[in-house]
């Protein structure tokens, strides 16, 4: 089974959650070609840029329960173990790829399924689209990243809010709280996204990814630690080609080439 | 191409690692020949300190296991590596390791034998000695554990498992950590800086470095005033106090 669809064109990859009839909640076999895709998008220099949507009416509706057991009589199954072996890799090589990942949210998003959504670079939702955190209403815990992203992206009283009562929250209220990039209405969805994908294909790579890492990496650091990552990489981004070519564009007054390097 | 680069920029001599098809494995060929640059090195007065680095993915991912599978017993007793590693170890200038990627095995001993490691954020260390049923050998049970501490050498002695660039920051098995594409540049940068300094006034403090593992805290202060009276009879130390007072950079002659 395609689990997940890949699609490069043009520098950039779309990958497609492909189990609509199930919300495209994850599985391992799914998880496991999702990993696989990624490897291709993190080898391949063409690809620019990575655009994550899903396929059917959902988006993703996080970790399929049907896979879980849930028998009240068996023994407890150890959910630390898809935790560890799937969402975590995921997340971390989201968070690592150098390029720009986009979330474009069909659908619910419930679950792991809005967690890794936010866990993306740039997210655009639909506007019929609800975030639900629902692992609490199971007696669970936000993972895939849900409980570092929350805080951070909603502040801590509304992640607090969010993740203790597991209602849903809407695309427009989550665009308002500065939670995801934009909303769009649906019919608009794929074409929105298509078109930024296709822009960052076009865009100095090696610059942007350098952005994103710093970005990343001043959540944890201080002000201190956090120039001196942006000495060092505006030392490695001024030595791209793709700042020279920026440079004499701008200066011959003409549109800039980039070739991401 | 030979497998270890050399090349010289002022006062820093820089030796790269370089076997990428067998990922910078550490064989005997390999260790003489860095034995032999740092043994000429230390004869060399234009030198004053060495960076030692691998590539961006290898520092150097352990000893040539194929070289080890063919020693029996009594070859081990005889192997003329240790004898190697005690040679590396007496060169007395200082030795900056810069790590991109894996240090494991004997290129994390490597490592830990330098006198400072500058990693790059995608660096790794461990010794996965234990994984195939030997343990380290050259030095990686002493020195790891008079680095990072008891329970962190147990854990990634007896597990084999590597920690992370960060990890053995705040552990004290690295100075600092920097962007991958930066780290021998600033491994070379900071190599410079030492080797503007006194070149006696940088042995015979590496000398009393070295003897911190090696003597009780006593004894260690003894030396450390022996070393300290024997630079008052250096013109290096008038020239950098002088120097000093007069603000102006010192002119140091090595003796």
């Amino acid at each position: 089974m395609t689990f997940i669809v890949s699609d490069v064109q043009n520098g950039v990859m779309t990958l497609t959650l492909n189990r609509p009839e199930r919300l495209n909640s994850f599985n391992d076999e799914m998880h496991r070609q999702l990993a696989q895709a990624l490897t291709q998008a993190e080898r391949d220099d063409t690809i620019r840029c990575l655009l994550i949507t899903g396929a059917g009416r959902g988006f993703c509706a996080g970790q399929d329960l049907n896979d879980r057991n849930v028998d009240p009589s068996g023994e407890a199954p150890d959910l630390g173990a898809s935790v560890e072996n799937f969402y975590n890799p995921l997340v971390k090589r989201l968070a690592a790829l150098p390029k720009p990942v986009i979330a474009a949210v069909n659908g619910v998003a419930a679950g792991a399924g809005a967690t890794l959504a936010l866990g993306c670079d740039i997210v655009i939702a639909a506007r019929s689209v609800n975030f639900i955190m629902s692992f609490s209403k199971l007696g669970l815990v936000p993972d895939c990243g849900g409980t570092w992203y929350l805080p951070r992206l909603a502040g801590r009283a509304r992640a607090m809010g969010l993740a203790l009562m597991g209602d849903k929250l809407s695309a427009e209220q989550a665009q308002q709280w500065g939670m995801i990039w934009q909303v769009v209405d649906d019919e608009a969805l794929s074409d929105t996204a298509r078109q930024l994908a296709n822009h960052f294909a076009s865009q100095p790579t090696f610059g942007l990814g350098l952005v994103k890492k710093a970005l990343l990496a001043s959540e944890t650091h201080t002000l201190e630690e956090q120039l001196d990552i942006e000495r060092d990489y505006q030392r490695l981004a001024g030595r791209s080609e793709d700042y020279r070519e920026g440079v004499s564009a701008f200066l011959a007054k003409r549109p800039a080439v980039f070739k991401g390097k | 191409m030979s497998e270890l680069l050399i090349s010289q920029n002022e006062r820093v001599l820089t030796l790269t690692l370089n076997r990428p098809q067998a990922r910078n494995a550490l064989n005997n060929v390999l260790l003489e020949q860095i034995v032999q640059a740092l043994e000429a090195a230390q004869q060399d007065e234009t030198l004053g300190a060495v960076v030692i680095t691998g590539n961006a993915r290898f520092f150097a991912a352990g000893a040539d296991l194929k070289e080890m599978a063919s020693r029996d017993m009594p070859a081990t007793l005889n192997d003329p590596r240790p004898q190697l590693w005690a040679r590396i170890e007496r060169f007395n200038k200082p030795l900056l390791a810069a790590v991109n990627g894996y240090a494991l095995g004997a290129g994390c001993e490597l490592a830990m034998l330098s006198d400072i490691v500058l990693a790059g954020d995608n660096a790794r260390f461990g010794l996965p000695e234990i994984t195939l049923g030997i343990m380290p050998g050259a030095g990686g049970t002493q020195r790891l554990i008079r680095s990072v501490g008891k329970s962190l050498a147990y854990k990634m002695i007896l597990t084999g498992e590597a920690i992370t660039a960060q990890q053995a920051q705040q552990a004290g098995l690295v100075a600092d950590v920097h962007p991958c594409a930066l780290t021998l540049e600033y491994a070379q940068n900071l190599a410079a800086r030492i080797a503007q300094h006194a070149p006696l006034a940088l042995q015979a403090a590496k000398i009393a470095l070295r003897q911190a593992h090696e003597l009780s805290l006593t004894q260690g202060l003894q030396q450390e005033r022996q070393l300290f009276t024997l630079l008052a009879a250096t013109e290096d130390r008038q020239e950098g106090i002088n120097a000093f007072l007069e603000k102006r950079p010192a002119a140091f002659k090595g003796r």
